[in-house]
């Protein structure tokens, strides 16, 4: 028998009892769709964190505060005390010590509410350098950036993300040249940032910036003027960023007096390392919704081979005919195994289908964006199919070792 | 004339739970080539047995057997099936057609199992389907005909592999009087043109067409002469 034959007998017996085929699919589509969504969900959630640290800025590093350790050797907690300072911005942006580092930003941040006019808004003030805006990879819309003078006076100027002024001015457009007042003192907006348009959901959109000197001297002060919450360090190319890292460190190291990377009362993380961190968190719910969609392909597996026992019960008859014409118990076995695989082929086809479907659908009703992998749809068809081999190997052999008389005598 | 089957001293006996049901009790016969025989019998007598054992269908417990000249008994089930195939063809009292096949690629079937090419088959059928007067319904699924004319299929199909024997079990038992005559009469035509039939019933008059008949009692080969003999004995 070749193999065209056993293929057309198969086709022709799942398109016989159509309602059946339906509703054996249904449960292989089902599966399928959630599995293509699942991995489809994650992606987007994949995506769009790495949205979210591509507007961090390209070749980026981000110095923050670690443990410190006390005179008796007792490490605090993480951020119990912020040991990162000025001059360690400072010594990172000096070329002799640092050669492969094109800019550098020490940043300080505070959750501040602005006032202006009736308008009041809450939002992240940063005190930085003029670099800042190097680093970061912003585009002013309107205004100008922060700059050295600024800095050396302490002036009390401050930079706007687009939503902040939005908020505060209802428009992008009229904020420059106005007054916003935090805690009693005035501040004059200087400029407008560009929006970061790659994400729907950001932070980068609503900030206040003022000169590094205006935040610690004057606005928020705190302890140690000179501590700062982070530093952005950016490589001077892709390929130099794994020096830039080592410089970073070595740097750092010596300046605080550690020994080794353990000691390290700081801790580096590039955007990679961010990433991970953040998808993290995605990947332990797309692992759980993988592993409920794994869960109901089996069941659709189950069902598969309750129909093909069915199918088998229903057609002694056929299977005796056949044998007694010729056919040997493999030509019965691969009858039903194609036409387990021909169920699981079709299903997750229409899966694979139904999940483009909801990849369309599903981003319009929620907030989920959900990014189809072409590999992982072929993967599920492949998936299906094995289903459907792997439930049909039982009520295939069942088929072919009945034996002709007793399928026959079947009345 | 060469013996197309030869059975002799053929035992079977079949285990139910501790019983053993002795179904044949040490049969011996020829049917040569050309022959049509009737194989008649009550129920219950070994006739189905008999029939299982001449079609390949099962193997003797004991004795020998030769179809077509090769000895059957103690074989795989996998030259079985091509014994089978080969030759002998099986007509059913149910006709056994499958309803979503039209009738020629019923008939093709086990042309199917013999690997022969779809081109080839597809003529043979209706070669085939011709012989038995069905020409114009190849393309008509079986439920789309008549009682006699499904069957005239299933005859075709059991020729269409060109078989040394035609084993036809109760082929009348489903059939009205008309269709029955239009059966038998083409298992004369077969008959005249030199097929080798077995025809397994137990009505008289369709044994009566037969050249030869062997009644089967009690696992037996009867031979009413001998016991006639017997008797006056």
């Amino acid at each position: 028998m070749r193999w065209r034959d056993t293929v057309r007998t198969a086709t022709e017996a799942v398109r016989t009892h159509r309602l059946r085929s339906a509703l054996t699919m249904l449960g292989i589509l089902i599966g399928i769709t959630a599995v293509i969504l699942t991995v489809g969900l994650g992606n987007g959630a994949k995506a769009e964190v790495r949205d979210q640290i591509d507007e961090l800025g390209t070749n980026l590093l981000v110095v923050s505060p670690g443990s410190s350790t006390d005179s008796d050797g007792m490490r605090g907690g993480f951020g119990s005390a912020s040991t990162l300072t000025v001059q360690d911005a400072d010594a990172l942006a000096s070329a002799d010590v640092a050669p492969d580092v094109e800019a550098v930003a020490a940043t300080s941040t505070a959750s501040v509410s602005l006032v202006a006019g009736d308008a009041n808004w809450t939002t992240t003030l940063t005190g930085t350098t003029p670099s800042w805006q190097e680093v970061r990879s912003r585009e002013m819309t309107s205004g100008r950036f922060l700059d050295d003078d600024d800095v050396a006076e302490a002036a009390m100027v401050v930079v706007l993300g687009p939503d902040t002024a939005e908020e505060l001015f209802g428009s992008t457009t009229q904020a420059v040249g106005q007054q916003v007042a935090y805690d009693g003192r005035t501040l004059e907006v200087i400029g407008v940032l560009e929006a970061l348009s790659s994400s729907e959901q950001t932070t980068s959109n609503d900030v206040a910036i003022v000169p590094q000197t205006t935040y610690a001297e004057r606005l928020v002060g705190g302890a140690d003027r000179d501590a700062v919450d982070a530093i952005y360090v950016k490589a001077s190319g892709e390929s130099t960023l794994s020096a830039a890292y080592q410089e970073a460190q070595a740097t750092l190291l010596n300046l605080h007096g550690s020994a080794s990377a353990d000691d390290a009362d700081f801790s580096i993380a590039t955007q990679e390392s961010i990433l991970a961190a953040a998808t993290e968190v995605d990947q332990t719910m797309t692992v759980m919704l993988g592993g409920i969609a794994v869960i109901s392909l089996l069941v659709g597996g189950i069902g598969v081979m309750n129909i093909m026992l069915v199918s088998v019960t229903e057609r002694v008859r056929e299977i005796g005919l056949r044998k007694a014409i010729g056919a040997r118990p493999r030509h019965i076995r691969q009858q039903f195994l194609v036409e387990a695989s021909v169920l699981g082929l079709a299903g997750g086809l229409l899966g694979v289908v139904l999940g483009g479907v909801g990849a369309i659908v599903l981003p319009s009703l929620t907030d989920a964006r959900v990014v189809l992998s072409a590999p992982a749809s072929v993967a599920a068809i492949g998936v299906a199919i094995g289903i459907g081999v792997l439930f049909g190997v039982y009520p295939a052999s069942r088929a072919a070792r009945l034996a002709p008389i007793d399928a026959l005598r079947n009345e | 004339m060469t013996a197309v089957l030869e059975l002799h001293d053929v035992t079977k006996v079949y285990a139910a739970g501790e019983l053993e049901v002795r179904a044949l009790g040490g049969v011996t016969l020829a049917i040569d080539e050309g022959e049509l025989v009737a194989v008649i019998g009550p129920s219950g007598s070994g006739k189905s047995t008999l029939m299982h054992i001449l079609g390949c269908l099962d193997v003797p417990t004991s004795g020998s057997f030769r179809l077509a000249g090769e000895d059957v008994a103690e074989l795989h089930e996998d030259r079985l099936a091509e014994l089978r195939n080969r030759h002998i063809g099986f007509v059913f009292q149910q006709f056994n057609l499958l309803s979503y096949l039209d009738a020629w690629r019923n008939v093709e079937l086990p042309l199917v199992y013999a690997g022969v090419d779809a081109h080839e088959r597809r003529e043979r059928a209706r070669r085939a389907l011709a012989q038995v007067g069905l020409a114009d319904r190849a393309d008509h699924k079986p439920g789309e005909l008549s009682g006699g004319q499904q069957q005239r299929v299933a005859i075709a199909r059991a020729l269409v592999t060109e078989p040394a024997l035609i084993l036809a079990d109760e082929p009348t038992g489903n059939l009205d009087s008309t269709s029955t005559a239009d059966v038998l009469s083409l298992f004369d035509e077969l008959h005249a043109s030199g097929r080798t039939i077995v025809l397994i019933t137990h009505e008289a008059d369709v044994a009566a067409r037969a050249q030869r008949t062997i009644q089967i009692r009690d696992g037996l080969v009867w031979d009413p002469d001998r016991e006639v003999t017997r008797a006056l004995a």
